[in-house]
């Protein structure tokens, strides 16, 4: 900790996940000050979210895979003098003078509490995570249809359930994951839709051979799925959901190569809720304010660029596990070590631990690839879009329909997501983008090439303007804002 | 078999307490958000839309997508799936903007 409130830390760390713990306290033992900062009250990000101790969870890793990993990097950090702050939105980093980071945030459960902190830093290290990408369908906004992994995470935390008996579709390997906690938690789960085949996996022989841990990943939840007695269908998609005021059934259609459903193949399933999604989007926007270089993922979506230790184009801030790529908890880990060791010698001055480095860096391509091969698997193909109606609402903030899109496209020549948002309001309301993103640069690319999202917004979360207002105080490290929720 | 979540990770909760939602009396677990209470108790949405008043809840799950804003103790424009519930809160629906009290 540093010695004084004014003084800036060596290394800020955003993000409490599993990339974040892993860079904090390998950063911390090697001697740093580190801040460790989180919108949660709790750590461990998306993937080891869990009850409030106040719940009394005797057993919450029934609902994880791989608890213990957590386990110990929560022990870590628990012996480490790193300060976690709990409840810090943050919504910008800048660069100060004399080399330092400032990294920006508000308080509070939601970020409401309209406290503005500032934490200076000699290093940062973005572990931002991911978010659920969604691709819209009629009667996606109805209640009772929720994300896939949103479900996952409102059980894992609040310990419940959207509904009794849930229909788990989308793309991608969450799905299985989602299903077997769904249905172990006692909903009844009548089918995972899949819109992907499996097969495509079998292309990247040496990326399956090289990570046997997935193949015992899957073989967990299949066994769980099995035991449920769930059904997966693969090639397929809900493409309607009916109900008036919440979620009755859902219609699912066999899908065509090209994700184009199958005339006539519609069959209907009754069901109370429906958590869908298709993959994960890294969370990329503090980096792309700062002018970090990114790149395509194989999936569509983009991730921060880095070097082989980490480091984003930008000298001085590091990014580890979804930031840079989705690939799961595991190398979220190495990756935030990675990273940790790379900030500690460049502060120092000192060369990297090179042998830990080298056996980090070759987990972590071996992971990566695997990661790639799945991204590629379970991209989502042009005719996804043939789903939608005209009055299937793609902005769910905004409410813009297909129709207006398709509109702003064909009449008044928007090619971009960033024109469609001009002339449409779509990607304009509270989330920016985020749920509509993905598919309003799909509707605009016109069955062609998608251009890489726009990720450029200059406020990662909401902000009140009693926060930007009282910027100019001298804020420092204040490590009393924390909110005082136990983990 | 685990039947319900609480049974599968072993809870003992705190005592459990009350919220309402629009009125409705909901039971609440220490520790869980407001859109966690108001799914237990089946309730599923607690917002319209600004254009065509259509309901909406909680969707994402984590804060991302805004769906599920509620007004919290007069207070509109909350995440609910972000906010810990409290004895006592008041939850009520969130017309449009939430903000119909300042006639804007």
């Amino acid at each position: 900790m540093p010695i004084s409130a004014s003084d800036p830390y060596d290394l800020a760390v955003i993000g409490a996940g599993s990339a974040g713990l892993a860079g904090a306290v390998t950063a911390a033992g090697l001697g740093l000050s580190v801040a460790l900062l989180d919108a949660s009250p709790q750590t461990g990000g998306q993937f080891y979210r869990h009850p409030a101790r106040a719940i009394g969870a005797a057993r919450p890793e029934a609902l994880h895979h791989d608890w213990s990993a957590f386990a110990q990097l929560r022990r870590r950090l628990e012996q480490s003098d790193v300060s976690l702050l709990r409840g810090h939105h943050v919504w910008a980093v800048t660069k100060e003078e004399g080399a330092l980071w400032a990294v920006h945030a508000v308080t509070g459960a939601d970020g409401t509490a309209e406290r503005s902190v500032r934490v200076r830093a000699r290093a940062v290290l973005l572990a931002t995570g991911a978010y659920e990408r969604q691709l819209p369908f009629p009667g996606w906004t109805l209640p009772g249809v929720v994300g896939a992994g949103g479900a996952q995470a409102m059980l894992k935390s609040g310990l419940v359930l959207p509904g009794k008996r849930v229909v788990v579709a989308g793309s991608g390997p969450l799905l299985l994951a989602v299903a077997s906690s769904l249905a172990t938690a006692g909903a009844q789960v009548p089918a995972v839709i899949e819109a992907s085949g499996y097969l495509g996996y079998a292309r990247h022989p040496r990326a399956l051979a090289a990570n046997p841990r997935k193949w015992v990943e899957a073989a967990v939840h299949g066994a769980a799925l099995l035991r449920h007695r769930v059904r997966v269908r693969l090639r397929s998609a809900v493409t309607e959901v009916h109900g008036t005021d919440r979620v009755e059934a859902v219609t699912v259609s066999r899908l065509d190569l090209d994700w184009r459903p199958v005339q006539g193949s519609g069959r209907r399933i009754e069901c109370d809720a429906l958590a869908v999604g298709h993959g994960l989007v890294p969370q990329i926007e503090l980096a792309t304010a700062l002018g970090c270089a990114t790149r395509p993922l194989p999936d569509g979506t983009s991730a921060v660029a880095l070097d082989g230790l980490q480091e984003t184009s930008v000298r001085g801030l590091w990014a580890a596990g979804e930031t840079g790529g989705v690939g799961g908890a595991q190398l979220a880990r190495s990756e935030g070590e990675l990273a940790g060791l790379a900030a500690a010698a460049r502060l120092y001055g000192r060369p990297v631990r090179e042998e830990r480095v080298r056996e980090l860096q070759r987990r972590r391509d071996r992971m990566r690839a695997f990661a790639d091969a799945m991204a590629l698997s379970h991209a989502p193909a042009a005719g996804w879009t043939s789903w939608l109606t005209d009055g299937t609402e793609v902005c769910r903030c905004e409410e813009v329909t297909a129709g207006r899109i398709r509109e702003a496209v064909t009449d008044l020549g928007a090619r971009d997501a960033r024109t469609v948002k001009l002339l449409t309001r779509a990607g304009m309301g509270w989330c920016q983008g985020r749920m509509c993103g993905a598919a309003v640069a799909c509707l605009a690319a016109r069955g062609g090439a998608v251009e890489p999202p726009v990720e450029r917004r200059p406020f990662a979360v909401p902000v009140p303007l009693s926060a930007l207002a009282s910027l100019d105080e001298p804020t420092g490290v204040r490590t009393d804002s924390a909110p005082g929720v136990g983990d | 078999m685990a039947r319900t979540p609480a049974e599968l990770v072993g809870a003992n909760p705190g005592p459990s307490f009350e919220i309402t939602m629009d009125g409705r009396p909901v039971t609440a677990l220490p520790g869980q958000s407001v859109a966690a209470a108001l799914w237990s108790a089946g309730i599923l949405a607690w917002r319209t839309t600004r254009n065509t008043g259509r309901p909406r809840g909680a969707f994402c799950g984590i804060g991302q997508c805004y769906d599920c804003l509620a007004i919290v103790n007069g207070e509109p424009n909350h995440r609910a799936c972000l906010v810990p519930a409290r004895p006592g809160d008041v939850i009520t629906t969130q017309e449009g903007h939430g903000h119909a009290d300042l006639g804007v």
